[in-house]
């Protein structure tokens, strides 16, 4: 009993603390993997029979919103390529480091529960299609979180919504630095450390700063949702909605960015 | 239960699959409202065993079980492993007086069994840094109290039906 209880002790200690232990938990997973498998299977032929059952004039209206949606897009898409040169030629004009352009790489979500009282998800690619940990998640709308453990063929994501995550984010009008806490809730996140003189409102986009090393720079995160200054306190009370669709994506894209796989490597790669 | 005390001890089998069922039914997609009522399936199996066939499943099974549950729900590894085992510990302690009590004095045994077992999840979470926020955390163990009946009853079932000893 003792010795069980000093192995539990050491283990929690050494996961903790390390990050020894992931191949240990990779290993594992492979045993839990089937179970995940068996607990997704009644989705799939749901899915299938609801998307085969589709209308065809349903069908037709989605294309034809498609149609224009993609219309739209690529009307934006050609004012973006000449900003993204003219910014290239500005950046090699002042010296500034050049971003890299982000890969995607396209994960479904597993629908697998895991602890109710930290937000965590399960997607379905892991070490063979190189999913690193660290690395970033967004879905269409911004971003979600990012992966916490890595097995061989699914890994968990820590959702930025969790507690015990943070993300470090800008705000997109004035620059203004600070950090976005998860509260557990998924419509909720807590932004600490504002100055109650701060220049921010109600409504402003707040985007990952790329402080930190994780995230890539310019994604959005939150929009902030009430400010309350209360005078006796140093701080004022933020609080914003993840932009992302936090319990409603079912695809998440994984973000691939050289410049962060190289930094998770450890080579040099401090950008300026 | 006295039938098997000199015949070879078998249905691993069995025992094993009812850990899988419980591990499945731990990690099953649940609608967000009702999630922190999920009854602690893998204790309650896990105390079942180790009441029913105290000189087969002990403290070591507890632990490695309670590993795998780590692993399924993306816990810190050895938490439930550590909670597991003591929670065993303690069913083998009790086993005799728990298995002659009527159903119903038995599932109260079986929510403080799960209460402490709670309390040892909690604090070691509250060690790392992040204790559940939420009064809901505890509803786990007074929802297990309501399916023990389920549970011994099927698990007996199986056990007698299968003859596991």
């Amino acid at each position: 009993m003792v010795f069980f209880v000093i192995l539990s002790i050491v283990l929690m200690t050494v996961d903790h603390r390390e990050n020894h232990l992931e191949k240990v938990r990779a290993a594992l997973s492979l045993v839990v993997y089937p179970l995940q498998l068996i607990v997704d299977i009644p989705r799939t032929p749901i899915q299938w029979a609801s998307d085969s059952l589709i209308p065809r004039s349903e069908l037709e209206n989605e294309l034809e919103r498609l149609r224009t949606q993609e219309l739209l897009l690529k009307a934006q898409l050609q004012k973006l390529i000449s900003l993204e040169s003219e910014n290239r030629r500005l950046r090699q004009l002042s010296q500034a480091a050049r971003r890299l352009s982000d890969e995607m790489m396209i994960a479904e979500l597993m629908s697998v529960d895991l602890d109710p009282f930290s937000r965590q998800i399960v997607i379905n690619k892991g070490i063979s299609d190189e999913v690193y940990v660290g690395q970033p998640v967004l879905d269409a709308d911004g971003v979600m979180g990012q992966v916490v453990h890595v097995s061989p063929f699914n890994s968990q994501v820590m959702l930025i919504t969790d507690p015990s995550h943070a993300v470090p984010v800008q705000v997109n009008r004035n620059g203004l630095r600070t950090l976005a806490v998860g509260t557990g809730s998924t419509e909720e996140l807590n932004i600490p450390y504002i100055p109650n003189n701060a220049d921010i409102m109600v409504g402003d986009l707040l985007e990952t700063s790329g402080l930190g090393g994780r995230f890539p720079t310019g994604y959005p995160v939150a929009r902030i949702t009430s400010i309350e200054i209360d005078l006796n306190e140093p701080y004022a009370r933020v609080s914003a909605r993840p932009a992302a669709r936090m319990d409603r994506s079912r695809e998440v894209l994984l973000v691939e960015s050289a410049d962060l796989r190289r930094q998770q490597v450890g080579d040099e790669g401090a950008p300026e | 239960m006295k039938l098997g005390e000199n015949a070879k001890p078998q249905g691993s089998i069995i025992i094993a699959l009812s850990f899988i069922l419980a591990l499945v039914l731990t990690i099953m997609p649940l609608p967000e409202l009702i999630e922190p009522f999920r009854p602690a399936w893998v204790p309650m199996v896990l105390i079942y065993w180790s009441m029913a066939l105290p000189n087969r499943i002990g403290v070591a099974l507890g632990w490695l079980v309670g590993l795998f549950l780590d692993v399924a729900t993306g816990a810190l590894l050895g938490q439930n492993a550590l909670a597991l085992a003591l929670l065993a510990f303690l069913t083998l302690q009790l086993h005799q007086r728990i298995r002659v009590y009527p159903l119903g004095q038995q599932a109260l045994s079986v929510l403080m069994l799960i209460a402490l077992y709670q309390i040892l999840v909690v604090w070691v979470r509250g060690i790392i840094g992040h204790p559940p926020e939420s009064w809901l955390y505890w509803m786990q163990s007074l929802t297990s109290m309501l399916f023990w009946p389920v549970v011994f009853v099927v698990l007996r079932g199986v056990r007698r039906q299968y003859k596991v000893n």
